[in-house]
């Protein structure tokens, strides 16, 4: 039980996926602009993530131990298609959750966020419980960095910041500022 | 067809004009993780110019085979192919290289500028531009992260290849080799990138208003 809370908050704020590993940057600097969509982006992330795990799990179990060399192709195909298999069913089932997490999902699957998460989590050996506890984790970290992010782009649109700086070098320190204050967090588990 | 001039045209752009890093800002997973010291950030860049030049050429020779609907899908399998040749070959022979930049070799996978190249390009020209552009691309993504991680590994320990640069006592900024160098890095160069965009601008509109102003 404790190692499950240790990975969770170990994926949630020291190894924040987004500000110390550098994944799913793309979502981070080009939807951040505003606070609710960045929520819900956060969302999405945190389910495709979860059954991201999932495969990931079901692969390395059953099929990978044979063809270890097919990892990478088959974690992509069996992701995404997973992904999109969901997304149908969503939008037959409950076409109010697909207006609102729906249009997301096609632009995270191939996201650097998911495929990381399926390759950490097997390097490190994860098994089913440990994989959904590293996804939900990680994907809460995702949304937390995003509203954070998004918050801070929305206060700095009414301040006077020179056109200059303005667009992405300016979101590239502001993250680089919010990772600082992240690193903090690695003094919660000095002792272990 | 264009003349041989243009193809090379093709090559150039990827370097300044249209850096896939600089001017587009792709691909900054893989980037941003790896370039805390300049040799990583050259294996990264060597590792995505295989993967780049290889995928385009087979993208672009396979072009009238692949049928539409499913062509994204095609481009992934594709690259993913190379990456996992790249992953293998630098495990047998670099294990050393293998190790420090570990889980970001299958990420290759997951930069979105060699995804954009098949769709934007590859798909849709003839093998030699393809491959041309490809070259131009790796190669401006390779200057990319080399300036990122020779930048982050000077100031941040000293060194430039594991040379020290400064003697005993230079104090370094550990925070540049840590993830929120990268960040602050990256978005400082950006920042040059656009202000030499910006002077460049005003030196043409200077230059035109004189020549219209003489005659």
């Amino acid at each position: 039980m404790d190692d499950l809370l240790w990975i969770f908050i170990s994926s949630l704020l020291i190894n924040n996926f987004v500000l110390a590993y550098f994944l799913g940057l793309c979502p981070f600097l080009g939807v951040s602009n505003r606070l609710e969509t960045s929520f819900r982006l956060g969302l999405a992330t945190t389910f495709v993530l979860l059954i991201t795990a999932l495969c990931a799990w079901f692969l390395n179990t059953y099929v990978l131990i044979h063809a270890p060399y097919l990892r990478l192709i088959s974690f992509i195909v069996v992701i995404a298609s997973t992904v999109q298999f969901i997304e149908m069913a969503i939008k037959k089932l409950s076409p109010a959750l697909f207006k609102s997490l729906g249009i997301f999902l096609p632009l995270i699957t191939t996201n650097c966020a998911i495929l990381g998460l399926a390759i950490f989590a097997t390097n490190r050996g994860y098994g089913l419980w440990e994989g959904l506890t590293f996804a939900l984790g990680a994907g809460a970290g995702f949304t937390l960095a995003m509203v954070l992010m998004a918050g801070i782009r929305q206060e700095s649109e009414i301040n006077n910041v020179p056109a200059l700086v303005r667009g992405t070098a300016f979101n590239l320190i502001i993250a680089g500022i919010l990772s600082m204050a992240f690193m903090g967090f690695a003094g919660l588990f000095s002792s272990t | 067809m264009a003349t041989p001039q243009s193809a090379y045209q093709e090559m150039l752009k990827g370097l300044w004009r249209d850096n896939p890093v600089f001017v587009q800002v792709l691909g900054m997973c893989p980037m941003l993780a790896v370039t805390n010291s300049a040799v990583n950030a050259i294996a990264m860049g060597l590792a995505t110019f295989f993967v780049l030049v290889g995928s385009s050429f087979l993208v672009s020779s396979m072009k009238s085979l692949i049928p539409k609907p499913v062509r994204i899908s095609v481009y992934v399998i594709i690259i993913a192919t190379f990456v996992t040749v790249v992953d293998y070959t630098l495990l047998a022979l670099f294990p050393v290289v293998h190790k420090e930049l570990g889980a970001f070799i299958p990420l290759i996978v997951a930069n979105c500028m060699i995804l954009g190249r098949q769709e934007a390009f590859a798909s849709k020209h003839t093998v030699k531009y393809a491959v041309m552009d490809a070259v131009g691309m790796a190669g401006g993504f390779l200057v990319a992260l080399f300036a990122l991680g020779a930048v982050r590994e000077i100031l941040g320990e000293g060194k430039l290849f594991g040379f020290s640069l400064f003697g005993d006592h230079f104090e370094p900024w550990v925070i540049m080799i840590l993830p929120p160098g990268g960040f602050i890095t990256l978005g400082l160069l950006l920042l040059l990138f656009n202000w030499v965009g910006e002077r460049k601008k005003s030196f043409l509109a200077q230059v035109a208003a004189a020549e219209r102003s003489r005659a």
